[in-house]
């Protein structure tokens, strides 16, 4: 018996050996991949220069805000619907970065984007408060009332018996509270905005480069953790799913993104999906160049193929989307078919990434606790 | 053959070893429950989720609301009383019943090391655990030096069972050939001090791992049987657990299969043991002429021996057969997992998934998806979106959910995507099944969809 096994044992060896020296000659699975690199690369590559160039947006904001107040026509609220505009694709790229002290605001998991791009808004809210004064922004009540969608509302949308947009400062009985609303939506925006920037430059990029581990709680697992929900949440199921209907019975064409606008919800939706798909691919946010990424870890743990299939499943998103009306409003009342076509190919990337991407790289996507066998 | 049975029957053995075991079974026991308690798990698993996931025909076991903890206080209770050895026979019932019943209440939680314990804690009711060293004694003015040794044995077999079937499930072409999960699951612990950036990702080291895994549990129980190699065994049992400890988060598994395995020792080990505890109970003045009073006997006798020892002959036979049911099933077993549980396949996969439920009304082809997460718990669709058998309980129940909210003709379909040992995902359920109308049954379920590669073995 005894032999039988020292026998056994000496075959194990041999095959062993034998394996893991024969594998040596393809390409190798050794992952002695540099979080610590991939760590840098986003926060000073990515995710800093998108919250100072959101910063750099929401200044020229309140520039173009300061201008239309002092003299309200119609070509200044252009203007300010502009710089809106250009804030809002640059929102696209920074939304995910739900981490640090970005995350630690709103009290829920929603963090920061509580005070930015909670949609549909609660136009309510917002005429209520224009007309008593009475509103207070860092309160959860608030939270769907203002941000980007408020300021939508505000330039583009049409107050209770008014005709034009502009008429909410200029005839508007509460013309005076909507310029008061106004200001203090954009100056909420540039507080909190200057807060994360704060939060960066002092120790958070130290704390975030510097935890590689692989827990619950590490900067490696954690921005795993939200690129992920942030696709599957702000992107798929906030920008295409929820109003085409996907979780309801009836298509809910006024959950769009920018519904007052109208025109722009392909755009900032395409925006995202580049944010996404640039940040898995290491890509700079300011300059074409590429660093360490999920696409590197993917090759260096010897998964080359499922990189590509994100990427290639991503593209065909992109297109799916590209497909739809600039005003998905409009496309859902048209053609729903081709939004949920849109849902569907986004959903894919859901797959690769939630199942193959987090399998390849260990990490928990469900942090709650409990024994494993 | 039957008369040497017979002989063996009768043969006696010291009770020590049985009672150290009795007493670390029960503290680690009452542990292990506090443990949970104190990690507010009770709070998380079974009393927070909205809904619970049923062993097929224990549907009716549930989680008891607030009396969850009673029932936690009754196993911890009763854990305390099979270490004193007090009222051993009522206690031990009493924690195979609780354990047993809080393992049934939701099979997310599943784990081998529990269904070993209910195994264990079953055997243990036929077992004269309190004959030695135990406050029954005090009780029955009665303490036994010697007990059957088949005894003993049983527990040695179970344990035995337990690795080897393990060693089995580990001779399959992933675990050898691809040293699959090993592969994924090792270069993840990049962040252990000294193995972490040095072992953990080469390659060798996971096939290294994996052959030596497959070895250990194997060899292990033989090992421990022999005399002459029972010290290096147990040096290799304690080295292995602490490892897979340091690895992944087993929990208390280790360290009761650390403890267990010292009943292999002869009982000259259990005697100091035993001696040590009575020298800390005397320095305690718990010494109150005890001995005196007890009539030191010499073999425990069974009083229903026939009965016993068939009943525990067949339950050893259900033990060495049911690992094997999965041959009834066609299609790959690590796809299809019927016949995967209970059979001791542990840590031996990778298996992930994504299951969207899509609910339809088949008179209007009306349809929306649905968020786990307004049922679920993380831990719940997790655990749900790989498993066929769950992903057809909670499609029962969205169908029912959303029927009672008043939802006319519903269909549920599910789009499900699984990823086995690092392979790409593939698509896992027949999405043109209507759930809905299958019934759960031990029967092959034909809306899994085939497995699109080869895994040998057993």
């Amino acid at each position: 018996m005894k032999q039988f096994f020292l026998g056994l044992v000496a075959l194990g060896l041999i095959v062993a050996c034998s394996s893991s020296s024969s594998s040596d000659d393809g390409p190798t699975g050794n992952d002695n991949f540099d979080r610590g690199a991939l760590l840098v690369n986003i926060a000073d590559n990515i995710i800093v220069p998108a919250f100072e160039d959101l910063q750099a947006k929401l200044t020229a904001l309140d520039v173009a805000r300061g201008n239309f107040v002092n003299d309200m026509n119609q070509t200044n609220l252009d203007a300010l619907s502009n710089a809106w505009l250009d804030a809002y694709k640059v929102w696209q790229y920074v939304e995910m970065f739900n981490i640090g002290k970005a995350e630690t605001i709103g009290g829920s998991d929603k963090g920061f984007v509580s005070f930015f791009n909670i949609y549909p808004l609660t136009e309510d809210d917002v005429e209520n408060g224009a007309a008593n004064g009475n509103y207070d922004l860092d309160h959860s009540n608030y939270h769907d009332a203002q941000g980007f969608p408020a300021l939508d509302f505000l330039i583009h949308g049409v107050a209770d018996a008014d005709i034009a947009p502009i008429e909410k400062f200029t005839t508007n009985i509460n013309k005076d509270g909507y310029v008061d609303y106004l200001t203090d939506i954009v100056a909420q925006m540039q507080t909190l905005n200057n807060s994360f920037i704060d939060d960066w430059s002092n120790g958070y990029r130290t704390t975030f480069v510097s935890s590689t581990e692989n827990t619950a709680t590490s900067s490696v697992n954690k921005i795993v953790n939200d690129f992920i929900n942030y696709y599957e949440r702000g992107l798929r199921a906030n920008k295409i799913g929820t109003p085409a209907g996907n979780f309801s019975n009836m298509p809910l064409p006024e959950k769009v993104e920018a519904f007052y606008r109208k025109d722009v919800s392909k755009e900032l939706a395409l925006d995202a999906l580049k944010a996404v798909q640039d940040f898995f691919n290491g890509k700079a946010y300011n300059t074409s160049a590429t660093g360490e990424s999920y696409k590197s870890y993917l090759i260096a743990l010897d998964r080359s193929d499922l990189a590509t299939i994100i990427n290639s499943k991503f593209d065909t998103a992109r297109e799916k989307i590209q497909d739809l009306d600039n005003n998905f409003y409009d496309q859902i009342n048209t053609d729903n078919t081709k939004m949920t076509q849109a849902y569907d190919a986004l959903q894919s990337v859901v797959v690769s990434l939630k199942v193959d991407m987090v399998q390849a790289f260990d990490i928990r996507i469900d942090f709650q606790d409990n024994d494993g066998d | 053959m039957n008369l040497s049975l017979k002989t063996y029957l009768n043969k006696n053995t010291h009770a020590a070893p049985l009672a150290v075991f009795r007493i670390a079974f029960g503290i680690m026991m009452c542990f292990g429950m506090l443990r949970f308690w104190y990690y507010g798990w009770i709070e998380t698993l079974y009393i927070q989720p909205k809904f619970h996931f049923s062993y097929y025909g224990f549907e009716w076991v549930k989680p008891l609301g607030n009396y969850t903890y009673l029932l936690f206080v009754i196993c911890s209770l009763s854990a305390l009383f099979i270490a004193l050895g007090l009222k051993y026979r009522i206690a031990i019932i009493t924690f195979f019943l609780s354990f047993t019943y809080i393992e049934l209440m939701d099979k997310t939680t599943y784990l081998n090391h529990y269904y070993f314990i209910s195994l264990l804690s079953f055997l243990m009711i036929f077992l004269p655990a309190n004959a030695h060293f135990s406050v029954d004694n005090i009780f029955r003015k009665k303490s036994f030096e010697h007990i059957p040794k088949w005894t003993i044995d049983s527990v040695k077999l179970l344990l035995g069972v337990v690795y080897f079937y393990a060693g089995l499930a580990k001779i399959n072409s992933d675990w050898l050939f691809r040293a699959q999960p090993l592969k994924i699951w090792l270069p993840s612990k990049y962040d252990l001090p000294l193995i972490g950036d040095t072992l953990m990702h080469e390659n060798w080291f996971h096939f290294v791992m994996s052959w030596c895994g497959m070895l250990y549990d194997l060899a292990i129980p033989f090992l421990l049987l022999y005399r002459k190699t029972r010290l290096f065994a147990f040096v290799m049992v304690v080295f292995f657990h602490v490892f897979t400890r340091v690895l992944f988060p087993i929990g208390m598994f280790p360290f009761i299969m650390i403890v267990s395995t010292l009943i292999f020792f002869d009982h000259g080990l259990h005697k100091k043991i035993i001696h040590r505890i009575k020298r800390v109970l005397n320095t305690l003045s718990f010494q109150t002429n005890v001995r005196s009073l007890i009539k030191e006997k010499e073999n425990y006798q069974y009083q229903f021996k026939k009965p016993v020892t068939l009943l525990l002959a067949i339950f050893f036979f259900i033990q060495i057969v049911n690992p094997f049911r999965y041959v009834l099933y066609p299609g790959e077993l690590f796809w299809t997992e019927e016949g995967y549980r209970f059979s001791w396949r542990v840590m031996l996969m990778e298996k992930m998934g994504i299951s969207t439920f899509k609910i339809v009304n088949s008179e209007t082809g009306a349809f929306f998806y649905v968020d786990n997460k307004d049922f679920l718990t993380p831990f719940q669709e997790k655990q749900m979106s790989f498993q066929p058998d769950f992903i057809l309980e909670y499609a029962h129940y969205l169908g029912d959910h959303f029927s009672t909210q008043g939802h006319e003709n519903v269909q549920v379909f599910v789009e499900s995507y699984v990823a086995l040992n690092g392979r790409l995902s593939m698509p896992f359920i027949d999405k043109s099944v209507d759930l809905y109308a299958q019934k759960e049954s031990f029967k092959p379920k034909f809306w899994i969809l085939p497995f699109k590669d080869d895994i040998k073995g057993l």
